[in-house]
């Protein structure tokens, strides 16, 4: 018996997001008496998979295999699947992000495991299984109780501390054995964004909305967001006017996010807004009008002029830097 | 090219959450019912392809007793050319894509939406590919039809790739699949009524998952308020109080 998490990788690199799953994994382990178990597939240095065991996977399964680069969904999770197997996982877990969201369904098909997906924080209760997540894209909370022998969940990102637990790690090369017929996914062309912070993965973002009056105006926020190390994002009003790229709407239906801070430029907020933002640790709000619905989803607002506040903000975030 | 869009009859973006019975169950009164958002923009792309060659027919599916059929009919409008609706209760994930997978067997392409806006599931998709043992992409944000050859477009952690995978597939859609979705016009409306919506009786099935019960969230504590000429106090709180600077 065992809890299986799927570490992935980012070019050869762990991040934040794995060791915060890592630990999450072993909370649960530690209410089921059980070990943790990491699976990695890709080429992961030696020292890199040791790293996971600071934060408690007693095992790391190491598949190496070129022919999941092509992240076929299939092969994935067939993959997955595998070693939840032959380690008699009873609870497995993936990050909810893209690769997640791609592969933990057909796992749990595989395995006959009922799934939740964006799970937040430990579960309720480990037996009956019963764990809590976001419903109503954010407006509510359910909790749900899986009632099958294994379980496949998926994590909702920063939802749950990183937490040290130095355990002894032993790294063992693992052969899915999957035939070339499962791979079926063939990547044509790939463009990477670089020297950006990529919206879905940014600690800090910066927003703006219609109140913002114009492309020409996104000077000051790009300077703020550069000097924050954030993130840019905007309201679907922006992106429809084509002020800024689709890929910067947040909300209902654009990129959900969940940063430490965010802060949103003009933006009134309304409930499809709010629904990609909520998650979010802090929010700020700047916005003329007093009685905008943004306040009431804030931790801290200012009411008034973006342009008399960006300036401002921008020289005390210089201030701040230079101080450190 | 056959496809079939997946439809989640999901309440308006805008409605006021509320349950009943000791929280255990959604309070379905006065609520509008709309096509899931993903799976609005995902038949609008499939009505994009159709128009410009080499789709023969849209099928819409949803898995729903006889209240989600206006929703249906909507999709109808849009453009679709017949509609089924699997006449049971959607218990869950794993119950509804069991009922799809039924239906699902004659089409090359299949679109599901990332998630829906009700339950924020995102499984039904990747259930469906994996039941019926056919490739799926998730993620999706592009699909054009080059020569009868399917060009997907997904999104990964730090940018995009295009990709070909073989049909049938299933490609579980989100934002940028299409721009605007697709409003139903009059003469879309009077045709939607004429065109075929096949009622089919589900299998058997068990739910996996059992929504126990339902929280609203804690209310938010107040608003810290920063005067509009002193934002630096604003950098101040958030570094020393909230600190996330």
């Amino acid at each position: 018996m065992s809890v299986l998490v799927y570490t992935e990788n980012w070019s050869g690199k762990f991040k934040k997001l794995s060791y915060e799953i890592v630990s999450f994994a072993a909370a649960i382990a530690k209410e089921m008496g059980s070990p943790v178990t990491a699976l990695s597939i890709g080429h992961v240095a030696d020292d890199e998979l040791k790293s996971l065991g600071k934060y408690g996977a007693n095992k790391v399964l190491n598949v190496q295999d070129d022919r999941f680069e092509s992240l076929d969904n299939k092969a994935l999770a067939d993959a997955v699947a595998k070693a939840a197997e032959s380690e008699s996982a009873k609870v497995v877990i993936f990050a909810h992000n893209n690769e997640g969201k791609a592969i933990a369904p057909r796992v749990s098909v595989k395995l006959n495991a009922g799934l939740v997906t964006g799970v937040t924080g430990l579960p309720v209760s480990v037996d009956p299984f019963v764990v809590r997540k976001k419903v109503f894209t954010g407006k509510a909370f359910a909790n749900i109780q899986i009632k099958t022998d294994v379980k496949v969940i998926t994590f909702a990102q920063n939802s749950y501390e990183v937490v040290e637990t130095p355990t002894d790690t032993a790294i063992e090369a693992f052969d899915p054995q999957i035939s070339d017929g499962e791979f079926n996914t063939v990547v044509k062309d790939t463009h990477l964004i670089t020297g950006k912070v990529l919206l879905t993965d940014a600690e800090i973002v910066v927003s703006g909305g219609r109140g913002m009056k114009g492309p020409e105006n996104w000077g000051g926020l790009e300077e703020l967001g550069e000097l924050l190390g954030a993130g840019m994002a905007c309201s679907r009003p922006v992106s429809d006017e084509g002020w800024r790229s689709h890929e910067e709407h947040v909300g209902q239906t654009g990129k959900i996010i969940a940063p430490n801070l965010y802060l949103a430029f003009g933006i009134s907020g309304a409930i499809q807004h709010l629904g990609g933002v909520n998650s979010s640790k802090y929010i700020v709000a700047i916005n003329k009008d007093p009685e905008a619905p943004i306040f009431e989803a804030s931790d801290y607002g200012i009411v008034g002029d973006a342009f008399k506040v960006i300036p401002q903000l921008i020289e005390a975030v210089k201030e701040m830097k230079a101080n450190k | 090219m056959k496809i079939l869009v997946l439809i989640s009859n999901v309440p308006d973006t805008t409605t006021k959450i509320r349950f009943t019975g000791d929280n255990k169950a959604f309070d379905a009164t006065g609520v509008q019912w709309i096509i899931n958002p993903w799976d609005e923009l995902a038949l609008t792309r499939a009505m994009e392809l159709k128009e410009a060659g080499g789709v023969e027919k849209i099928t819409v599916a949803n898995v729903g007793a006889k209240i989600t059929e206006p929703t249906l009919r909507k999709a109808l409008a849009v453009g679709a050319d017949d509609a089924i609706r699997i006449d049971a209760e959607p218990l869950d994930a794993y119950f509804v894509a069991t009922q799809l997978a039924e239906v699902a067997k004659d089409y090359d392409l299949i679109l599901a939406g990332i998630e829906a806006s009700d339950y924020n599931g995102a499984g039904v998709g990747g259930m469906l590919a994996e039941m019926m043992g056919i490739n799926s992409v998730s993620a999706v944000s592009g699909i054009d039809l080059e020569n009868g050859e399917l060009k997907i477009h997904r999104d990964i952690d730090g940018g995009s790739q295009v990709l070909t995978v073989p049909t049938p597939l299933v490609a579980i859609v989100q934002k940028g699949i299409a721009i605007d979705p697709r409003i139903p016009a009059m003469r879309g409306i009077m045709m939607a009524r004429k065109k075929p919506l096949n009622v089919v009786p589900p299998v058997d099935a068990e739910a996996r998952t059992e929504f126990l019960t339902y929280e609203l969230p804690a209310p938010k504590a107040a608003c810290k308020m920063v005067d509009e000429d002193n934002a630096k106090e604003l950098v101040r709180l958030l570094r020393e109080e909230a600190k996330v600077l």
